[in-house]
């Protein structure tokens, strides 16, 4: 019943974030200098052609109007017309998501091995050389920003030491013989390893680089959980029991130190996400992000609001599973 | 106890000498392009265009990092680069956390309305990915170093806003604030003589972090052409460059990058150890 209330209010909250996000997206960006359909027209193109093209795209009447009848259309499904591509904005946003899906989970993937490694090894090593290694390598790891990772691993592994591929999602001669945009996760179940493979070297960067601050942030989070832990009556009483230290730490410690450390991926899951759009961009990387930009330069104004709110929905959508897992997975709030 | 501080303090010193003593070479960079610089920065020359740096062959000296595709010469750009990168540190940083840490202690300490307002709008700006907020913003404002400092501020001041708010709550439950009420001191006047100091610690350190983060969206911006304009010298559109030319100039790239690198670092490394310093109890 709680749980059930929880989500009621979280839904709640989640649409009036998503209203206000929809207002200030709309109101922004139509401040913006610049006619986008001026920029679509030929030069010589007469007043009629203009005032026709504006109201084939609704930019004819007031912008509450024109709000309205861009929020009637979401809730039917229809995100408007792309205008640089005069295709619909659902299509095109939809078609791009599965690779910024796939990016942003693998660097996800990434982050919690990297992460988990660093802080069991410095567990298991505590008070030792490698603890202060894997603190110092955290620090750094924590104030620099996926962006500039990215531009060392273009140095590092595109130009130095060329073993992964600097740009784009696949290697263009391939054949592709998908019917999702689900690449990665299609290719394994179609057994293309090949193209799997092809797929992950495009990938590896550009996840590494959104992967290790956020691996920094788990490895020192749980690292901390895990100590406080090990000082606890029952993890000493299970090494009393002749338990050897790895499975004190993995089948003792480790369950009851994740709680803040999963909670704390979720959030920063979010930034992550958020870190897609410099990245790809960086990377040549087909997905949302790279569209994003694009959209902003070519000032189609329905893409980029479409773009916006599926970013929205996206984040608080993971805001509101976090959430709920924590409710599940703690029993204070379930019964609070 | 003491002798705890004392070891405390001594571990923290090298990361705040070598952190300040990096932004102090920058700021002297800055100050003193026009004579450090052994070019103009603006200065193209196609028939000196990709030289390499001094210890390589083909380098010619006058341009000791060698030169872009346009013959501008690298050291020169990096140099008058830090001006902007340090303005927009500054002043962005400065505005960010005067609006971010003043609605977040507004919300904390009044509690109510205020509060409802302001955490409602932390929570809209989140669901905004910031990178594409800011690019919007630019595209909005046209590009320049006010529209940059503008961009910063109005993206980042929920960093401060957040953590303030949730300071000047547990500050606003303590006892002090409490006696001070009942010594008859007004509400806007006990947060800012008794809140505000309490919580000033950990806006020096968010400050120094957010001076490091707006030197990064500077250079995010100028990557993706958005910055002051293209031709002045701005560490992100050297990187851009960069970027472009990788496979014939690594070190159109390389300069501006390592100096990105080590600047967002000091900023970094001195908020962290700003931190330690206020808080010795906490490591």
């Amino acid at each position: 019943m709680t749980l059930l209330r929880i989500l009621l209010k979280r839904l709640l909250s989640m649409s009036i974030t998503l209203i206000g996000v929809a207002v200030i997206v709309f109101f922004v960006i139509r401040i913006v200098p610049g006619n986008p359909i001026a920029m679509m027209l030929p030069p010589g193109a007469g007043e009629e052609d203009i005032a026709r093209l504006k109201a084939l795209y609704g930019f004819d009447k007031s912008l509450p109007e024109q709000f309205l009848i861009w929020i009637q259309g979401i809730l039917g499904g229809d995100f408007g017309t792309s205008i640089t591509s005069r295709q619909p904005v659902s299509a095109l946003v939809l078609g791009r998501l599965p690779a910024t899906l796939e990016l942003s989970v693998m660097a996800l993937v990434m982050a919690v091995a990297i992460g988990g490694i660093l802080a069991l090894t410095g567990t298991r090593q505590r008070g030792g050389k490698a603890e202060a290694v894997i603190d110092i390598t955290n620090g750094i790891s924590l104030s620099v920003p996926d962006f500039l990772w990215g531009l060392f691993f273009i140095l590092l592994f595109g130009v130095l030491w060329p073993v992964f591929h600097i740009s784009g999602r696949v290697s263009p001669a391939l054949d592709l013989p998908f019917t999702t945009n689900f690449y990665l996760f299609e290719s394994l179940l179609r057994l293309r390893f090949d193209i799997w493979l092809d797929l992950v070297s495009h990938m590896f960067m550009p996840a590494l680089a959104l992967a290790i601050p956020l691996a920094a942030i788990i490895a020192q989070l749980l690292k901390q959980s895990l100590k406080e832990t090990m000082h606890l009556d029952y993890v000493t009483l299970a090494r009393t029991k002749g338990y050897s230290e790895n499975h004190v730490i993995l089948r003792e410690a480790l369950p009851n130190a994740i709680l803040p450390t999963l909670t704390l991926v979720g959030v920063q899951f979010t930034f992550l996400i958020g870190g897609t759009v410099i990245i790809e961009r960086l990377f040549s990387y087909e997905g949302l992000g790279n569209m994003a930009i694009d959209a902003v330069i070519n000032r189609d104004l329905p893409l980029i609001q479409g773009i916006v709110i599926l970013f929205a929905v996206i984040f608080t959508t993971v805001n509101l599973l976090v959430d709920l897992t924590y409710a599940v997975l703690n029993p204070r709030l379930r019964h609070g | 106890m003491a002798d705890g501080r004392a070891a405390v303090k001594r571990r923290i010193n090298p990361r705040l000498w070598l952190s300040g003593g990096w932004l102090m070479i920058l700021v002297i960079a800055a100050l003193g392009a026009p004579l450090l610089a052994p070019q103009d920065p603006l200065a193209q020359d196609l028939f000196a265009s990709r030289l390499p740096p001094l210890w390589q062959a083909g380098a010619e000296p006058g341009f000791p990092l060698g030169t872009d595709s346009l013959g501008r010469d690298v050291l020169s750009r990096v140099l008058y680069g830090a001006r902007v990168a340090l303005i927009v540190a500054l002043i962005a940083g400065s505005c960010t956390c005067v609006l971010g840490a003043g609605l977040g202690l507004i919300a904390g300490y009044y509690r109510g309305w205020p509060d409802m307002v302001i955490s409602r709008l932390i929570e809209i700006w989140m669901a905004f990915p910031p990178v594409l907020f800011a690019i919007l913003l630019i595209a909005v404002m046209g590009t320049g170093l006010t529209s940059i400092i503008v961009a910063i501020v109005v993206i980042d001041w929920t960093r401060f806003a957040r953590v303030i708010r949730a300071e000047a709550m547990s500050q606003g439950a303590m006892d002090y604030v409490a006696s001070a009420k009942v010594a008859g001191r007004g509400r806007f006047g006990i947060m800012l003589r008794e809140i505000l100091p309490n919580v000033l610690p950990t806006i020096v350190v968010l400050l120094t972090l957010e001076m490091g983060i707006a030197v990064i969206v500077e250079a995010i911006l100028g990557f993706v052409n958005l910055s002051i304009s293209s031709d002045d010298p701005t560490w992100g559109s050297m990187i851009a460059e960069g970027r472009a030319a990788i496979h014939h100039s690594w070190w159109v790239l390389v300069f501006p990058l390592i100096t990105l690198f080590l600047t967002v670092l000091s900023f970094s490394q001195l908020g962290e150890g700003l931190k330690d310093h206020f808080d010795p109890v906490l490591r």
